[in-house]
């Protein structure tokens, strides 16, 4: 749900990134964190466990700029992506304007990618959203990877509705701001049309 | 569709009047309100060496994860949550369903007095957020200066 202040002339939008686990969503904010001016970012903000899996989510505040006079600003989170942790998840897709689905390329993930990607859908539709009718990107990561399996592949099996997709290798930047961009503008695209 | 939460001029003042009055009369740090879903609303008191928006994200996802274990308990919600610092004290209240109402404190309050004075802001604060709620929800039929945002806008945003 964007966040509208007239008073502060802001406009606040939720991006989430979600996805089977270890497929590179908390990447994607750390290149987005570390490679943009410090004026535009906030702390970025990661819950996760010993071993750096995410527990509850990643967030990552932006500045984006001014449109027609107001800042728009977005935050950013992740999801936690390992199964059993599909209460977090639920809780972090309240009030959510885009989303960003990101697949891991590798064969062997194939069915973690479908498992993610039928949850990300039914999880949207508790809260009362439509995936196909909310601002949605995808992301296919790890392109770089021997085994990584081919895009028409890809495609075939997880971006049925044919939303924008994009190759990217995350943690060398690869397709991640290309990605952040298409998600922001669809969400703007959706405030135009008065949301 | 997206559902909208509009914040216009007046509505924002009196929310910053209920905080500078709960802050003043709680004899509290600071005072924030914010949305459920994270968004910083307003804020009284001593506010700058905090990150606020920080602190507004982990507040929602604390409330958000709590609001969790309650259905799992049939629960409605908790209502409220107190953090217990070795300074600084952290009261956390729902108000109207809808927006998160936090107290910062140290030594110079105490749980009992901020307790009482969250009890008159909240009921203040419900009456002010049942108006925003009916002018967001009336503007979102009219045209609004969104509607005037053209491609161009948009793509400005991402030249670097």
């Amino acid at each position: 749900m964007s966040f509208i202040n007239y008073s502060s002339r802001e406009i606040n939008c939720k991006i989430v990134y979600y996805g089977p686990g270890l497929c590179g969503k908390t990447t994607n904010l750390q290149y987005i964190y570390n490679k943009t001016n410090p004026e535009a970012k906030g702390k970025m903000i990661s819950l996760a466990t010993e071993t750096e899996r995410t527990l509850f989510f990643d967030f990552l505040p932006l500045s984006l700029g001014e449109i027609r006079g107001f800042k728009t600003r977005f935050h950013l989170y992740t999801v936690p992506g390992q199964v059993f942790y599909d209460a977090s998840r639920k809780l972090i897709l309240k009030g959510v304007d885009g989303v960003v689905y990101v697949g891991d390329s590798q064969l062997e993930r194939m069915e973690a990618n479908i498992e993610s990607l039928e949850n990300l859908s039914s999880n949207l539709q508790e809260q009362g959203y439509d995936l196909n009718k909310l601002p949605y990107v995808v992301q296919y990561n790890k392109r770089d990877l021997p085994n990584a399996i081919p895009l028409a592949e890809l495609e075939e099996a997880l971006n049925p509705t044919k939303v924008p997709s994009y190759e990217a290798v995350a943690p060398k930047g690869i397709g991640v701001f290309d990605t952040l961009k298409a998600v922001a503008k669809l969400v703007l695209t959706e405030l135009r049309k008065g949301g | 569709m997206i559902q909208q939460l509009v914040m216009y001029e007046e509505e924002l003042q009196q929310i910053n009047r209920i905080c500078e009055t709960l802050h003043r009369d709680s004899n509290a740090r600071a005072v924030l309100v914010i949305d459920k879903n994270g968004q910083a609303i307003a804020s009284a008191g001593d506010v700058q060496e905090l990150d606020v928006t920080s602190l507004s994200s982990l507040t929602a996802g604390n409330v958000a994860a709590t609001g969790g274990i309650a259905s799992l308990l049939a629960e409605k919600e908790f209502a409220g949550q107190f953090l217990e610092g070795e300074k600084t004290n952290y009261h956390i209240s729902i108000v109207g369903q809808r927006v998160i109402l936090v107290v910062l404190f140290d030594e110079r309050s105490s749980l009992g007095l901020v307790r009482l004075r969250v009890r008159k802001a909240a009921a203040e604060l419900t009456v002010t957020l049942e108006v925003m709620v009916r002018k967001s929800a009336a503007g979102s039929g009219q045209p609004s200066v969104f509607s005037e945002i053209t491609d161009d806008d948009i793509d400005n945003l991402f030249n670097d």
